[in-house]
Order: C-alpha cells, then sequence, then structure tokens
C-alpha cells in the first residue's frame, strides 16, 4: 500500500486505509490454485468415484449405490493378469530407465567439466520431446518391422536367414518404446541431485583411499536415491497409466490396464472403467507411497 | 601414532593451461612442523597444499615425503590425510561412518571399524554425538568429525584447507588453540593453508608467505615478522610502514634513499648500487611523535586519520611523498600530548628500527 506523490505539489492527500483481517490475505493468495485444482483434479476424481458405484446397461447409466463394478472387477481373473501384465511392464521399464538414466545424469554431472556443455548436452537429451509422444513412438515402426530397417540389414548382411518377428507388435517393443518416452524423466531429477553433490566429498572420499566404484557405492548412489525416488515415481506412474504405448507396439496383443479402461469406455460401460480406475489409482497412490517410506525426497523439494 | 616425516617440494610447479598457479616452489618442512601457508587468494597456497595431498597432478617437480617419492601417488598411497575447507563430511553417514570412512574403503570388518571410529570420537570429545548427522552439528563440532576423519589413517602429516574460515571469531579462536595442542601431542606435521596472518603466527612454527605463486619468505613467525624479506612480507603481515624510493648516496654502509618528489630517508647495512630501487619497512609500533628526528629517521606530516583502540591509538599521516604512514601509539603517550586530525607533527624513528627489504622474486 505505498503511496506516490511529488514532494511540496499540493496538499498532501488523506491516506485512506482499507484494513484487511490478518488471515485474509494469505487465503486469497491461495484461492486461485486452491480453485483449479479443486475444478480440475477434485472433482473430476470425485466424480469417477461417484460413478463406480452406479449401475448401467448397453445404453445408459443408472444412478445408484452398487458394489456390482468393483466385484466384477476384482472377481475376473481377466482383471489380475492386466494388472500383472502392467506391473511387469513397470518392473522392466523402472530397472532400465533407472539404469540407462542414471549413467546418462552421472555422466553428465561429473565427465562433463563445463557447465555450457553441460545444459548444451542436457537439451540435447530433450531434443525428441520436441515431437509427440504418438509420432516418436510410430516412427519405431519402420524401424523394427518386418520388412523394417533392422530386419532388412540383419538379412541381406546374413546374420538371420528370416526376419526377426518378435521386433514388433511385442512385449519387448513395448518396453523399448517405453524406456525411449520415460528415460528423460528418470534422467533429470537424477541430474538434479547429482549436480548438488558437492565435489569435495568425491575427492575426500579418494583421500580416504577409496576406490571410484567404492566412490560410487558409497557417496554418489546413497546420496543420488532422492532423485532415484523422484524418477521412479514419474516412470512408474506414466507406464501405470500407459494405453497407447501398449496399443501401438504391442498391435493389440498385450494387455495394460488403461487399455482395458478404455476398450471398457469405448463399449460404454462406464461405471464400469471407472471402478477399475479407482483401482487404479490406489494401487499407484500405495505404490508411491511405499517408494516415498523408502527414501525421504524432502530435500529436493 | 608419531612416525612424523619431512616433507620437501623440489621445484613444483602448476600450470593450467597457459597460466602458472604456482612458480618452481622449493620448501622443506621438517618432521614434527606446524605450517602455514599464508597469502591472498590467488597465490598459489592452495593448489601447492592440494598437490602435496595429491589432489592435484604436478606440472613439473617433485614432492618427497620422509624418503618417497609421492609425486605420482594417489592420495590415500602418500601417508597425508586432508582435511576440506567445508569439511566434506559425508551428510548421509552417521559420524561414525563418517570417521571411519577409509577403513571400510581398506576391507576392515564392521565391528573392528566402529570400534576404532569410535576411539577416535571420544579423543574429539564427539562420543555422546556418536549416532547423529552431520547437519545436526555446530560448525566447531563438524571441523572435529572432519579432524577424526583425517586422523584415522594415521597420516604422517596432516593437510588443512583453510580449517577455520567458516567458524565465527570466537569460535576460531578457541578451535585454533584445539589445533595447535592436537599437533604437539601427536607430533606429526601440519600444513595449514590461510590467508589470516593472525591465525599463521598464532599456530606456525613455519610461516610460508607466498605471493603471486611464489615463495615471498619461508621462515619462523617472528623472523617473518621483525626481518620481512620483501616489502610485499611487510605489507601483507601488517603493522609496518613500506617506503619505497631510489639509492640517491651510498657511504660505508649507509644508504639514503629519495622518496619520489618527496624526503630522503636513510638506512643502515645495505649493499645497494646508487640509483636502484630499494623498499625500508619500520614497524608501526616503533614510530614516535613529537620528537625531534635524526637527520633521515622522520619527516613531519599531517593527521590525517586518528582511530582509538582502547589501549593504542592509531595515527595515520601523510608527507614527504608518502601517502600513508602509520603509527601505533600507546593510549597513554598519545594523549599526555594529544594532537587533531589536520595538523602537522614530527615523526620519527630510531636507525636500528629501519628494515631494508629485498625485492620481489630475488
Amino acid at each position: 500500500m505505498a503511496t506516490v506523490r511529488f514532494l511540496g505539489v499540493g496538499e498532501p492527500k488523506p491516506k485512506r486505509e482499507i484494513r484487511l483481517p490478518g488471515w485474509l490475505p494469505a487465503y486469497l493468495q491461495a484461492a486461485p490454485l486452491t480453485l483449479i485444482l479443486a475444478c480440475f483434479l477434485l472433482l473430476p476424481l470425485l466424480m469417477i468415484a461417484v460413478v463406480s458405484f452406479w449401475d448401467y446397461d448397453f445404453a445408459q447409466m443408472y444412478p445408484g449405490f452398487v458394489t456390482m463394478n468393483y466385484a466384477e472387477t476384482l472377481g475376473s481373473w481377466v482383471t489380475w493378469k492386466t494388472y500383472l501384465n502392467t506391473l511387469k511392464f513397470a518392473v522392466i521399464v523402472w530397472g532400465i530407465t533407472l539404469f540407462v538414466g542414471f549413467w546418462v545424469a552421472y555422466f553428465l554431472a561429473f565427465h562433463i567439466r563445463t557447465a555450457a556443455m553441460q545444459t548444451v548436452l542436457f537439451l540435447v537429451c530433450t531434443v525428441p520431446f520436441l515431437t509427440s509422444n504418438i509420432i516418436r513412438m510410430i516412427s519405431w515402426i519402420p524401424v523394427l518391422g518386418r520388412n523394417g530397417l533392422i530386419n532388412s540389414a540383419l538379412v541381406s548382411a546374413g546374420i538371420v536367414p528370416e526376419p526377426i518377428e518378435w521386433l514388433l507388435y511385442s512385449d519387448f517393443a513395448v518396453v523399448l518404446a517405453m524406456v525411449h518416452l520415460y528415460t528423460l524423466f528418470m534422467v533429470t531429477p537424477i541430474f538434479n541431485t547429482l549436480m548438488r553433490i558437492d565435489k569435495s566429498l568425491v575427492e575426500a572420499a579418494r583421500d580416504a583411499g577409496a576406490s571410484s566404484w567404492q566412490i560410487l557405492a558409497n557417496v554418489i548412489i546413497p546420496l543420488a536415491k532422492p532423485g532415484m525416488a523422484i524418477g521412479t515415481i514419474f516412470v512408474v506412474t506414466l507406464v501405470m497409466a500407459d494405453f497407447s504405448t501398449v496399443q501401438v507396439m504391442s498391435g493389440g496383443q498385450s494387455a495394460s490396464v488403461a487399455l482395458m479402461m478404455k476398450n471398457q469406455m469405448s463399449l460404454l460401460q462406464y461405471p464400469a472403467a471407472a471402478a477399475n480406475a479407482v483401482v487404479l489409482l490406489i494401487l499407484v497412490l500405495l505404490m508411491v507411497a511405499g517408494i516415498l517410506r523408502i527414501v525421504d525426497i524432502r530435500k529436493e523439494l | 601414532m608419531t612416525k612424523a616425516a619431512e616433507i620437501e617440494l623440489a621445484s613444483v610447479t602448476k600450470a593450467y593451461g597457459n597460466t602458472v598457479a604456482v612458480h618452481a616452489i622449493s620448501l622443506k618442512i621438517p618432521a614434527g612442523t606446524y605450517c602455514c601457508l599464508l597469502g591472498p587468494s590467488g597465490c598459489g597456497k592452495t593448489s601447492t597444499l592440494r598437490m602435496i595431498a595429491g589432489h592435484e597432478s604436478i606440472t613439473s617437480g617433485d614432492i618427497l615425503l620422509g624418503n618417497a617419492n609421492v609425486t605420482d601417488l594417489p592420495p590415500a598411497k602418500r601417508g597425508t590425510a586432508m582435511m576440506f575447507q567445508s569439511y566434506a563430511l559425508f551428510p548421509h553417514l552417521d559420524l561414525v561412518d563418517n570417521v571411519a570412512f577409509s577403513l571400510k574403503m581398506k576391507g576392515v570388518d564392521k565391528d573392528t571399524r566402529r570400534a576404532k571410529a569410535l576411539d577416535m570420537l571420544k579423543l574429539m570429545q564427539l562420543e555422546p554425538y556418536a549416532n547423529r548427522h552431520p547437519a545436526q552439528l555446530s560448525g566447531g563440532q563438524q571441523q572435529r568429525v572432519a579432524l577424526a576423519r583425517a586422523l584415522i589413517t594415521d597420516p604422517e602429516a596432516l593437510l588443512l584447507d583453510e580449517p577455520l574460515s567458516a567458524l565465527d571469531p570466537f569460535l576460531k579462536i578457541r578451535m585454533r588453540a584445539e589445533l595447535k595442542k592436537l599437533q604437539t601431542s601427536l607430533g606429526i606435521s601440519f600444513v595449514h593453508v590461510t590467508h589470516s596472518q593472525e591465525e599463521a603466527m598464532a599456530l606456525a612454527d613455519l610461516i610460508v608467505v607466498m605471493n603471486d605463486g611464489r615463495i615471498e619468505q619461508a621462515a619462523h613467525p617472528r623472523t617473518v615478522f621483525e626481518r620481512p624479506a620483501t616489502a610485499f612480507v611487510a605489507r601483507f603481515m601488517g603493522d609496518h610502514n613500506v617506503i619505497s624510493g631510489r639509492v640517491s648516496q651510498t657511504e660505508n654502509g649507509s644508504v639514503t634513499l629519495s622518496v619520489p618528489a618527496g624526503a630522503d630517508f636513510r638506512a643502515e647495512g645495505s649493499a645497494a648500487e646508487t640509483g636502484e630501487p630499494i623498499d625500508i619497512a619500520i614497524r608501526t609500533d616503533h614510530i614516535r611523535i613529537g620528537e625531534t628526528a635524526i637527520e633521515g629517521f622522520g619527516f613531519t606530516g599531517t593527521v590525517s586519520n586518528i582511530e582509538y583502540r582502547g589501549s593504542s591509538v592509531k595515527l595515520t599521516a601523510t608527507g614527504a611523498g608518502i601517502e600513508e604512514f602509520t603509527a601505533i601509539l600507546g593510549d597513554k603517550v598519545f594523549f599526555s600530548n594529544p594532537v587533531k586530525v589536520g595538523e602537522a607533527i614530527q615523526l620519527s624513528w630510531a636507525p636500528e628500527d629501519v628494515i631494508v627489504l629485498g625485492r620481489a622474486g630475488n
């Protein structure tokens, strides 16, 4: 409430003071974000939870409170198989992205000397993100396909007698595409934590006689854990919710929870899909809670 | 754990690309010495320490520890231990594991190394905090942990990179007494990098004053203070007035120097030739005011500033071509005959208080 007036010009105006109660400004400042989160996160989630208890037939939904949707979802072996399949993808993709992501971040943080080069190389990592997910995924098809780049190269080099079938439309293809899509989500937080490690800690460890591997195992990896945890949360939640990659890269031969929901929705079984969504949400929240229990990430936020 | 060893640097040079940080310095640090590398920032003192520690490669020259040439050995094989400026304690480990780190790296089993680390913590009076993490400690405690971690390797020399710079003034003085006590009781050499001449004088048996990658003087603190070798040393140690001029006249062991556009001063015991540049230093606490000076051992100046310091008064004067000339006077002496800023006063000193300084680089 600063007042600007020119010294010596005119009569000083009496100050009009608007007195606000002390608690009001804080609430006002928090209001916009609260509103956005309430309208676009909380409300839709509530609606999904409500709809998951509704009844439905082939044409219509009937408001009500039935637990049939949950009973059907949890009672069907297809659901369990799909969840297991999704978890399998999550674990494999998590393992590979963690490995690749850590080494990329390690290289960027400890082997690139100049800050400018670090920034340039980090931006290079993000270049693929200038195109959409779908395009990046589809661009694998001419590479991996039956008559694609890899197969024709292998066949013409005489390494394999005929094209390898499992390159495309397989779990391998799904995992490959997911690793491609999600590794950066692992690189970024790990790079962030590694950059914050005091370089003199590495020297202190070397002074104490630690070899490069011992430094890695005893100093760098323990200190990179929060970054790994954040990356893990990103990758796991993304993989658990993925349907397009699984659909395109497996050619419909593999299933994921989100894909199952999409199919239910195209059959207008919204309450069933909603129940499924609630179950998936609870599962993912439990996984995130588990990660947070193991690693303390508060320092990173 | 007394197995002190002499440290010897033989024309050690460090170059980063085209810039030379350390110019072929040679230095001998006798076994069991508290040595302070003293100089302004960027003078090459930290580079020198890091070369002794093995954290910096040596461009040319050799470093010997005891009878072994350690020039190409990794840090842990040299028998030195380093304490880092920021202490570099591992934030994810508790104190015991921090101190036991080097033993773990050597493959000592868990119980043995934890017992040894606990002994070391006891020595540093940190036992009650053994299971805390470094972030839960005060600066002084962190420093003691860093000391314990460095000493558990049983080194022949301990290298300290500005160990007191992160502490508040009160703690600084306490910790420096502890450092000196520790060095005396262990009997090993400490090499301590600092930019504080006060710290160096309080601690060292050997002060190595460095400037611009070269050693200006390496001697006992008393020698460095009472007979500074160069104008840089005299200025850096403080409490000296340095007068620069050219020799205008020489006669049997006594020279007369002329300050450009100023007065002439005399100094005994210099072999300088006529026309050569020459620097002399006079201790600020050896200056008298108001007394008639012997010719060439005083001048008349204008008081430009007076600072009261309790037991003494710092008086600054200009005149005779000298921009700033400081006299530290006892409070009794000053207040028995006080002067004001702007007054003209006679400043004088005794012939034996004049120190003839060498030229830098000689």
